[in-house]
């Protein structure tokens, strides 16, 4: 998969998907791609956080930590973002993600993304409506929860 | 150290001096004659007023021009006399001087050795290297010529003045009227002039001092960014040499203007007086001559002789000056560090302090009337606070301080009067910060057990013939006469009998302080030489075909694409994949390869010029799209980008050219900037996608053609990748891995390190390794080591020498908690039935020791086990619970 590949699956991302391209080229070229084997972890519950990872191919399973032992509690796949809250705030790994397939991502470390940020802020006024709109349906969520 | 030069040159050289003085007073004769003959030659042999022809010289009769030539041959042959005595004195007074300057410098250096270590403090290394190095060198020269200048040039002098006082004295007195004169004024003027080179000597001095420290806390500069500061500081004390230099200049060239414009007085004396007595017949017209002849020659000793009493004044100063840096108060004695005593014992009896003091120069009491009793045998922790003093107590106890009172003493001797023969070997100290000397780490284990030279050293003959003559000069000048390159280990010292033995110890040591990981890994990254380790090559060898076969399993196969002469290899550079070998030297240095006029004609005769231009473009364009927008010096150009920001505006430009008018009008270095890119790409860690499957087929030809046209002068600039050969230009670990690490398989590199790892275990060449790693070279004090490799270093260099007591200082800081308990762990069982005293750093560290000394401002204020001590009210309790 080339760079111009890999823009394409960034665009994809709801985080990313207003930031211009020439930005995420450089996003893109600057990060890692990292393959992992079928049955590895990507990163492990409580760990520290330190890059979060956009998914290029293959298959991979989100696992929790419960007391009667882990717990598989969804998938993710192609195009999808997983470990973006770990590299926006000091927050200990939430869950476990495990290739179920041999996987590839492209690693977008936490002192990368910062320095994009802080280089390109119309950067970071895209993101911040991305989690505010996030915020909003979890409210949404949270409101209609209480009511119903 | 003698107070006086004159007294170090009388006490060191005294029958050179002698020597240079007779041969001095030998040449005189030669030298009247000398000037008497060319008077012989115009009186006697041309005009010949009073000569009857022919005359008989030695029973041969000769005519007026048979006696010219006589007289003249004997004119030659004293020319030849007197420059031959020249040179022979000469040369004899610069061996001297020679010799005396390597005496100082070494009795210099000798004497630093022996300062007491607070001095250390108060003169800078900077000052000290200057003072030995640049400063006493005019004292060398000044030392060949202290009896025989004065004796040869004014004896020189007085000759030519005898001569011409005999021709005329009127003339002679007038043409030395002006002597002294100048003899009174030009000193009187020199002396201010040496006080300002004195001065001048201080400043530079200081200015050493002052470049010495900046680069020691260059750190320092770049986190407080104060390099305006320094460079503002640096320009001032310039200016103050600057100053100072340019006032010396000023009157150096006023007293030679008053010595040129007095010294021409002579002449002018001679042509008038002279002419005078000439015109009147009261002197001889050839007396007249030679009297001029001589004069001209009388300018230069007096000159000589004015000059060394300059030279004399200005070296009396700069011994002085040196010496009194080198004889700071509390000096040890040299017999104390150098002296040899007959069988040096195992210590016995308790260590003793009773009311052991120290204070420093400021009056500050850093240890204050300590008392304490230890078996020589047990483990002692020292615990307590900054400014308790248990440091400085460690330092008492090695013998490195002096205590100012009190008495501290093993068995039935003081410590102070322990020769170092003793506390360097039965005694080993550790401090916060152990030195590192820029050598390999087999070297600094072995620093500790190095005290004098045990086993010759074999030359061949001609190695004989050089050492022994090394060996009569150095006798000559004073020096040590020991020989570096004999065998200084002390094995018995370390347990050992032989090379086998001691590499064994050492590993085991290595692994006490848990430097043996450490070890491995620099092995790895270390080289060995096939030709004289041929066996250790054909072993790794193998390692690297057991690797690959490894390899082949399909879970790891992705970890490591393998060189393959067939193959292009994705994970490495163009550049790389085109020389298909590790570069020796410059010639094919890797950012330069598009400069190399072979690199280019190989690629000119595959027709890939071009091809490579087009991708260059492409790289650059994607570069300045890339990178267009950040700020100059941003850090991820030095990280990621193929071009630095320095040089994006006139990529750019280039850019727009090519689009313009075409790849064919670019300029020369136009063309190899652009075609430097492509060189550093690899297709799978860029995926610029530049790089296609025919570029890379093509590629292959090339690499191919490379190999097989390169021609002579290039052979020792590659070591082609051969999976049969072992590559001397490469590391052990590149070696077995034959290939590139995959670029982006998660985890990939510790995988690779674990296989690589099994198979050096299961080939048992783990120590082979090792044994290269102990090669590495630590750079200076240890700079390419962490900090925690230092200490841990410092410490195995101590265990090396099995000492009766180790003192540790605070040696552990670095450390993270578990390597210093592991470390803890080890040591205490290593030095089981020997005595440890471990000024820790933490007082929980103190808590399996079975005495404890607690101290507090200098005094032993507790002392007991953990479970006496660790108590409330206890100043160990709120030491402990303060960390």
């Amino acid at each position: 998969m080339s760079l111009n590949e890999e823009v394409e699956v960034l665009r994809s991302v709801p985080l990313f998907a207003k930031i211009e391209p020439s930005k995420l080229k450089l996003l893109a070229f600057t990060s890692e791609r990292l393959t992992f084997p079928a049955g590895g972890e990507l990163f492990h519950q409580g760990d520290p956080g330190e890059a979060a990872y956009i998914i290029l191919s293959g298959q991979a399973d989100v696992v929790i930590d419960t007391p009667t032992g882990e717990m598989a509690v969804a998938k993710v796949g192609k195009n999808d973002l997983v470990g973006e809250i770990a590299i926006l705030i000091d927050v200990p790994r939430t869950a476990t993600i495990r290739a179920e397939t041999e996987i590839t991502t492209l690693a977008i470390n936490k002192d990368l993304f910062f320095r994009m940020i802080s280089e390109f802020p119309g950067m970071a006024v895209e993101i911040m409506r991305e989690l505010a709109h996030r915020l909003e349906a979890t409210t949404a969520q949270l409101r209609e929860a209480s009511n119903g | 150290m003698e107070p006086s030069i004159y007294r170090y040159i009388i006490k060191f050289s005294l029958r050179q001096q002698i020597i240079l003085t007779l041969m001095a007073i030998a040449s005189f004769p030669f030298l009247y004659a000398f000037y008497q003959l060319p008077k012989m030659i115009i009186d006697d042999a041309i005009l010949a007023k009073d000569t009857v022809f022919p005359v008989e010289v030695a029973g041969i009769e000769l005519d007026q021009t048979g006696f010219l030539w006589l007289l003249c041959s004997a004119f030659l042959l004293l020319v030849i006399v007197n420059q031959g005595f020249k040179y022979i004195i000469n040369l004899y007074a610069g061996i001297t001087g020679e010799r005396m300057l390597r005496r100082l410098r070494f009795d210099l250096f000798a004497r630093i050795l022996r300062f007491p270590l607070p001095q250390f403090r108060k003169t800078s290394s900077g000052e000290m290297v200057t003072m030995i190095t640049a400063e006493v060198e005019p004292l060398g020269g000044f030392v060949g010529d202290a009896f025989k200048l004065p004796v040869f040039q004014g004896g020189y002098l007085l000759v030519i003045l005898a001569f011409l006082f005999v021709q005329n004295w009127i003339m002679a007195l007038a043409a030395v009227a002006l002597y002294p004169l100048q003899g009174y004024l030009i000193p009187k003027l020199q002396r201010r002039v040496n006080l300002m080179g004195k001065e001048r000597v201080r400043r530079v001095r200081e200015l050493s001092a002052s470049i010495g420290e900046t680069a020691a806390g260059i750190q320092e500069v770049h986190t407080h960014n104060t390099a305006r500061r320094e460079l503002a500081v640096f320009s001032r004390r310039l200016g103050a040499i600057y100053d100072v230099r340019l006032q010396i200049y000023i009157w150096k060239f006023i007293i030679k203007f008053l010595n040129n414009s007095i010294n021409q007085l002579g002449p002018f004396c001679f042509y008038a007086i002279g002419g005078w007595l000439v015109i009147n017949g009261d002197l001889e017209f050839g007396a007249l001559f030679a009297a001029i002849a001589a004069h001209k020659d009388l300018a230069a000793p007096w000159k000589d002789l004015l000059n060394f009493y300059q030279r004399q004044a200005d070296a009396k100063i700069k011994y002085e000056q040196v010496i009194e840096q080198f004889q700071p108060a509390g000096m040890m004695e040299e017999d104390r560090q150098l002296g040899e005593p007959e069988g040096i014992n195992a210590l016995k009896g308790d260590i003793s302090a009773s009311g052991l003091s120290l204070g420093d120069d400021t009056g500050a009491i850093l240890v204050d009337s300590a008392s304490f009793t230890l078996d020589m045998t047990e483990h002692v922790a020292l615990v307590g606070g900054g400014g308790s003093g248990k440091e400085e107590t460690t330092q008492l106890l090695a013998g490195l301080l002096e205590p100012t009172g009190g008495n501290l003493q093993i068995g039935s001797e003081k410590i102070e009067d322990l020769p170092e023969a003793v506390t360097g070997r039965r005694l080993a100290y550790v401090g916060p910060a152990a030195y590192l000397f820029a050598t390999t780490m087999r070297d600094n284990l072995l620093y500790g057990v190095q005290h004098v030279p045990l086993r010759e050293a074999s030359y061949d003959e001609e190695g004989r013939r050089a050492h022994d003559q090394w060996l009569a000069e150095a006798t000559a000048s004073g020096n040590s006469t020991d020989d570096p390159n004999a065998n200084w280990i002390d094995y018995a010292a370390t347990g050992t009998g032989d090379d086998e033995e001691l590499l064994k110890r050492i590993f085991d040591v290595l692994q006490i302080v848990g430097l043996d990981d450490d070890i491995y890994t620099l092995g790895l990254r270390g080289n060995i030489d096939p030709a004289s380790q041929a066996d250790l090559a054909s072993q790794f060898l193998k390692a690297r075909a057991e690797f690959r076969d490894r390899l082949t399993d399909p879970d790891i196969a992705a970890l490591v694409e393998g060189f393959d002469p067939g193959k292009y290899n994705e994970n490495a550079t163009l550049g790389e994949n085109l020389l298909f070998g590790t570069p020796v030297g410059d010639a094919f240095d890797m950012d330069n390869l598009a400069r190399n006029k072979y690199v280019i004609s190989v690629l000119e005769s595959q027709g890939l010029i071009d091809d490579l231009l087009d991708a260059g473009q492409q790289i650059a364009s994607t570069m300045t799209e890339l990178f267009a927008d950040l700020p100059a010096g941003h850090p991820f150009f030095e990280q990621f980008s193929f071009i630095s920001s320095d040089d994006l505006p006139e990529f750019q430009a280039v850019l727009t050219r090519i689009n313009r008018d075409g790849v064919g009008t670019l300029r020369p270095e136009e063309r190899t900037m652009i075609l430097s890119l492509p060189f550093k790409i690899s297709p799978a860690r860029h995926r610029l996608g530049i790089i296609d499957e025919q570029l890379q087929n093509r590629i292959l030809v090339a690499r191919e053609a490379f190999a097989e046209n390169l021609p002579e002068e290039y052979r020792g600039g590659i070591e082609f990748f051969d999976v049969d050969g072992f590559n001397t230009a490469a590391t052990l670990q590149d070696n077995i891995l034959f290939g590139k690490l995959a670029y982006g398989q998660a985890g990939g590199a510790e995988r690779v390190g674990e296989i690589m790892s099994a198979v050096i275990d299961d080939l048992d060449l783990r120590t082979a390794v090792m044994e290269v790693g102990l090669g590495f070279h630590v750079g200076i004090g240890g700079g390419r080591l962490s900090g925690a490799q230092r200490q841990k270093l410092g410490i195995a260099r101590a265990i090396m020498k099995r000492p009766d007591v180790l003192i540790l200082n605070e040696a552990t800081g670095s450390l993270d908690g578990a390597a210093q308990s592991a470390l803890l762990t080890a040591m205490r069982s290593e030095m089981d039935g020997r005595g440890l005293i471990w000024a820790v750093h933490r007082a929980s560290m103190a808590q399996d020791f079975q005495n404890i000394l607690v101290m507090k401002s200098g005094r032993v204020i507790e002392q007991g086990n953990w479970d006496q001590l660790n108590k409330d009210g206890n100043e160990l309790y709120e030491l402990v619970k303060s960390e």
